[in-house]
């Protein structure tokens, strides 16, 4: 008998930059051991990061769209796109915590190792061309952002939140495990392209089976995205886990959750368009609205941004409800300026905590603007982008994709999204209106540091820049996307 | 074809799994309509062997066996993989010999890091 898994070179080649983050998170493991300093470790990330980064553009300029590993594993712009996220992310979220673990006494190395395990998990998520690789890489992101959730050992709201998400993220998991199982037995394939063949070739679009492994797969997604009525756990989660990590969370997963999404519904199930519509709808209007109109009773500024990550969640959805490759690019679009500004915001937050003082709750903003005029216009901006009010980045990422929304004929849809966009600049502005016009209860101290700053430059100057030439990263995501 | 599918087979096992059900479910109800009921506090505590009951059943007892514990299902796992593995061996060739290296590799790292952690570490 042949062995009838066959590995070449060509398989190997394309997971270059999982393998490059994977060998280098080993290697954090093992340097963490003799290594006192965690700021040199913190850098080995980064370097690992640029690797991969290297790694994903040698790879991008080689193929248009490739399957490797028996069609399991596929590389294609869209994956590539969201690579660029991911590294992204993890080399911002790397810069803004070196500081601030320090003062929560957990500079421990294997935050930067789990750092870069739940990256390449969100890899796999964004390449898997079959459910079975997809979930692997699944659970590869999940068990290591649980970790991190948790990773202030001596403070029991860490410990709660990484107990929280851990359940829930479990109970998800079941979730995607029953749909692809489901859609197993009605197709009797894994694989994302097959399944979209045996939906057309046996025309079982209108089965309820098929019907309800499609909503199994759509609810667990909804739990990883935080959408609402699955987003519950999203605020205790995001207020308990360390704020960079409640920064890497709201965008790393977030981000991978969508591109899975997006290639499933889009790819598998593009023949079931009409029922996952019917589905994504009543989703998107009311997490926009829970997002929107919780947050603006909240007093705790990680609490209000995770209510309002889940408002941009729908926003974010709205693009791939539109159903068209433009309305996808759309919806990417978005997701890179949600990355900067959203990051942005968390590390001004932050920048707050020093030695024993929380800095989390919203009065504490009041004055900043006198104090430290710089950092309040940083915050005034990252806002002001986050309410969609231009020239920033975060008003041409919803005029995209309320434009694709309305073109696709879902007009009262995008009329309600305006008005929930509308409402959520209440409360972005409130911090405003705190810093500007408010004076301080208390003298407040910045916690600054050289890569923070790093950090703050570059997603202040991409907010600025990508609000005023929007052309390009849209340009960008359209090449990327067109071989999909 | 796929949808299609009944599993006809598998009809005595719904019977017996309904059957299960009554018999289970007939009993406690029958016994919560036969029984006569006359509880006092003698009776309610705990059964422990005769002796009256001390303390609570859950006591606290120190992180470190399950650290030791988990351990044990890390390396545990892998030497059930190395069994089929080492069976099929003379089937699987180069490719087999390499991937179970790699794998035991990755285990290895693992291992350095929990030693140099402490974790074997009793006191």
């Amino acid at each position: 008998m042949d062995l009838p898994i066959t590995i070449t070179l060509m398989d190997i080649r394309a997971i270059v930059p999982e393998l490059t983050l994977i060998c280098v998170g080993l290697i954090i493991m093992l340097l963490d051991l003799v290594v006192k300093k965690k700021d040199l470790v913190a850098l080995a990330g980064i370097a690992g990061t640029v690797l991969a980064l290297f790694g994903t553009y040698k790879l991008y300029g080689v193929t248009d769209t490739q399957f490797v590993f028996s069609n399991m594993f596929v590389l294609d712009g869209y994956a590539n796109f969201f690579k660029v996220i991911f590294y992204i992310n993890l080399i911002l979220t790397i810069c803004i915590s070196i500081k601030y673990m320090e003062i929560e006494k957990s500079s421990f190395g294997e935050y930067y190792a789990l750092l870069l395990f739940a990256t390449s998990g969100m890899m796999i998520m964004a390449s898997a061309a079959d459910l079975i690789v997809l979930y692997l890489g699944l659970e590869l992101m999940a068990l290591s952002t649980y970790i991190l959730t948790g990773l202030m050992r001596k403070q029991p709201r860490s410990n709660e939140a990484a107990i929280k998400y851990f359940f829930l993220g479990a109970f998800s998991s079941a979730f995607l495990l029953y749909g692809i199982s489901l859609t197993y037995g009605m197709t009797g394939t894994t694989n994302i392209k097959e399944i979209a063949f045996a939906i057309s070739t046996l025309g079982i679009a209108d089965n309820p089976i098929m019907y309800l492994g499609l909503i199994f797969m759509i609810v667990a997604f909804s739990f990883k995205v935080a959408l609402a009525p699955f987003h519950m756990w999203a605020p205790d989660v995001y207020e308990g886990a360390p704020t960079s990590i409640t920064a890497f969370m709201s965008v790393g997963p977030k981000a991978a959750g969508f591109a899975v999404m997006g290639r499933i519904l889009m790819g598998a199930f593009g023949d079931m368009q009409a029922q996952w519509v019917t589905v994504l709808i009543p989703l998107a209007v009311l997490t926009m609205a829970t997002g929107s109109i919780i947050a603006l009773s909240q007093t705790n500024i990680k609490r209000m941004l995770a209510y309002s990550s889940i408002a941009h969640a729908g926003y974010i959805l709205l693009g791939i409800i539109a159903g068209t490759p433009e309305g996808l690019t759309a919806s990417v679009n978005y997701l890179m300026i949600y990355t900067f500004m959203n990051i942005g915001a968390f590390a001004i937050v932050i920048m707050l905590r020093s030695k024993g003082f929380q800095g989390e709750n919203l009065d504490d903003y009041k004055g900043l603007a006198k104090s430290h005029p710089v950092a309040a216009a940083l915050m005034l901006i990252f806002m002001f982008s986050l309410a969609g009010i231009p020239p920033t980045a975060g008003f041409i990422g919803k005029f995209y994709v309320f434009m694709e929304l309305i073109g696709s004929g879902y007009t009262p849809l995008a009329i309600i999204a305006i008005i929930f966009s509308a409402i959520s600049a209440f409360f972005y502005l409130r911090i405003v209106v705190y810093m500007y016009m408010k004076d301080a209860e208390q003298e407040i101290v910045l916690t600054q540091s050289p890569t923070m700053n790093i950090a703050l430059a570059v997603t202040s100057v991409m907010v600025l820049v990508l609000g005023i030439f929007p052309s390009f990263l849209l340009y960008f995501v359209r090449y990327s996307i067109m071989g999909y | 074809m796929p949808g299609t599918y009944i599993p006809t087979d598998y009809f005595p096992v719904l019977v017996i799994l309904l059957i299960a059900s009554a018999i289970g479910l007939g009993a406690l109800v029958a016994g919560i309509l036969v029984r006569p009921r006359r509880p006092y506090a003698q009776k309610l505590t705990p059964y422990e062997s005769g002796n009256p009951p001390i303390g609570e059943p859950r006591s606290q007892f120190s992180v470190k066996f399950y650290i030791i514990a988990m351990l044990f299902v890390v390396f545990d796992v892998e030497a059930v993989f190395m069994y089929p593995w080492a069976v099929a061996y003379d089937k699987l060739g180069i490719f087999g010999f390499v991937e179970m290296m790699l794998f035991m590799f990755i285990l290895l790292i693992g291992y350095i890091y929990v030693w140099k952690k402490g974790a074997f570490n009793w006191e």
